[in-house]
């Protein structure tokens, strides 16, 4: 049985600090402490559960990557439930755990919006002049590349090998509608010329098909086994191989068409006849072919275009959501996915161009192809490349995405309450209303617990190990009855003894 | 959650309001590159007047 798929998205954003000399950590802690400061309190990560060196394939790496190794970075929790933190030189918005995909399409739009507040704020104590400026993209165009990583609940039943073969045919072809594009080559060996443009920011940076690894030698198949949740029941798939979208029908797309997949896994109803023969070179042939013509070879000796090869996995969707339902990504929300999924593949079959209003490449495309031909461009010429980044700014007045007439799914007035208030669906509901509540005596949090300082020896530390629980239906009431943490820690443990929200030291 | 109304109209009803504007008013093509001309006249406007320079500076380091 497919269990509901909760999902979420971190978007690590570019970062770079105009009129001040400054170093990308120190710009990505300014940006982030610009905006923490205008609240009461800026609550730290807990640490205590983060093993990013574990393997799903049974081994663990703990001790080649320490998790204290971002210790005394900026990392904070806020009341959306979200954490905003400098990873690896970047900004970094991870959204809260959301229980629908559309859900999470509107807290990956409050990280925008988060993220252009920042940027408000930090020029604010900047020298006349000077400004930071984030770019929702996944890569420099020199061959530095940082991610946009998606993550899906999966029942722990489900073995691991055989979801990583299953799921790989729809990471190495999704991006013929969720690639970003990007103009040039990264690949390494390959010069930036020999590709014009290309589908996908991500592609040329994918060496491996399985593995650990995240910032060198990236795999289509990210194995950390850290699922924040009960590991025994769970896993959390961590994708790695996606880009950042702008397009909220991309974002929604990519989630939507990916989570309904990994439920048909769950439900053993997907099989191996999609198999893919070379996976690394297949996502990287896809994304250089921009008329989608380009063929790949399956396991089975066939040969197949992605646009294909999409085509049958939506075809097998439809089918097993006539005889299985959709309940694992609601009902309403799995509809949509289904229609929108269909569309954009006859409409990528009848011309790309007709897709501009929905996929980032194409829009970009149009953009490119169009400034070219006005201002007769070579090929190599800087305002292109211009055109890629800028397509990208978080500054409304520069941001390209924001002039190219994409169709948008959220209304602002949504997308603003969602930069402070949590999903109500799932425990991320829980630990936003604690932030709110009570910011002075939460000493610390994560994705899996909320740390009190109730005033007596030692610190109570509140686990939520269920993902499904800590929402409002469950917890609305303990909040109304509760006038401080400590009561809050009284009634947990009176009124769900035994349970997950137990309290313990 | 409900899906959010859409500020614009789906594939199918462009393509039928595009038709209805093909028959009415200009041929498609023409509108689409009214449409683009509109776009570009304001990408001209914003895009980063000394190009070279912003791509060069640019730089990020790798993340995950």
């Amino acid at each position: 049985m497919s269990i509901p798929k909760i999902l979420g998205i971190e978007t690590e954003y570019g970062i770079i600090a105009t009129g001040v000399d400054s170093n990308p950590i120190t710009a990505s802690s300014l940006l982030i402490n610009s905006y923490v400061s205008r609240f009461d309190a800026s609550i730290g990560w807990d640490f205590d559960a983060e093993m990013p060196g574990s393997d799903a394939r049974g081994f663990n790496l703990d001790d080649v990557f320490p998790p204290d190794i971002e210790m005394n970075m900026v990392n904070t929790v806020l009341t959306n439930g979200a954490r905003y933190y400098v990873d690896h030189a970047h900004p970094e918005v991870s959204t809260p755990e959301c229980r629908f995909v559309s859900e999470a399409v509107l807290f990956d739009r409050a990280g925008e919006e988060i993220v252009r507040q920042s940027m408000l704020e930090a020029k604010k104590v900047l020298p006349l002049g000077a400004e930071l400026v984030a770019y929702k993209n996944n890569s420099d165009g020199k061959g530095n590349s940082y991610g946009c990583h998606e993550n899906y609940l999966l029942s722990r039943a489900v073995p691991f090998g055989e979801m990583a073969s299953l799921i790989t045919p729809h990471f190495v072809t999704r991006q013929i509608f969720c690639g970003a594009g990007k103009v040039g080559s990264e690949f390494e060996g390959m010069p930036s010329s020999s590709v014009a443009f290309q589908l996908s920011q991500r592609a040329d940076f994918f060496e491996e098909e399985i593995g650990l690894e995240t910032t060198l030698k990236r795999p289509i198949i990210n194995t950390r086994d850290e699922p924040h949740c009960d590991p025994a029941k769970y896993r959390r798939l961590h994708v790695i191989v996606g880009d950042a979208n702008m397009s909220e029908v991309a974002t929604f797309l990519k989630l939507g068409t990916t989570a309904i997949l990994l439920a048909m896994i769950e439900d053993k109803q997907l099989t191996s006849e999609l198999f893919l023969a070379t996976p690394v070179a297949a996502i990287r042939q896809i994304s250089h072919d921009p008329t989608l013509r380009q063929t790949i070879l399956l396991d089975s000796g066939k040969t197949i275009t992605a646009l294909e090869l999409q085509e049958s996995l939506c075809e097998k969707a439809e089918k097993y959501a006539k005889q299985f339902g959709l309940e694992s990504v609601g009902e309403e929300d799995g509809k949509t996915i289904l229609r929108r999924w269909r569309e954009v593949i006859e409409g990528l079959k009848e011309d790309p161009q007709t897709q501009s209003h929905i996929v980032d490449w194409v829009a970009k495309k149009r953009i490119l192809d169009g400034m070219a031909d006005r201002h007769k461009l070579r090929p190599n010429d800087p305002r292109l490349k211009t055109i890629d980044l800028q397509y990208h700014d978080m500054r409304p007045e520069k941001c390209l995405a924001l002039r190219a007439n994409l169709e948008s799914i959220t209304e602002i007035d949504d997308v603003l309450r969602a930069t402070t208030a949590p999903p109500e669906t799932t425990r991320a509901y829980f630990r936003g209303m604690c932030l709110q509540k009570w910011p002075q005596d939460v000493v610390a949090a994560n994705w899996d617990s909320v740390v009190f300082d109730i005033g007596k020896d030692p610190l109570r530390r509140v686990p939520m190990m269920e993902p499904l629980r800590g929402t409002k239906a469950l917890t609305e009431k303990l909040f109304q009855q509760s006038n401080t943490p400590a009561e809050l820690v009284a009634l947990l443990g009176d009124q769900v003894s035994g349970s997950s929200f137990k309290p313990s030291n | 959650m409900a899906e959010r109304a859409r500020k614009q109209k789906s594939t199918s009803d462009r393509t039928s309001a595009e038709e209805q504007v093909e028959t009415k008013v200009a041929p498609k093509g023409e509108k689409l590159k009214a449409e683009l001309d509109d776009l570009l006249d304001e990408i001209d406007e914003v895009l980063e007047s000394n190009a070279e320079d912003f791509v060069k500076s640019y730089v990020q380091k790798g993340g995950q």
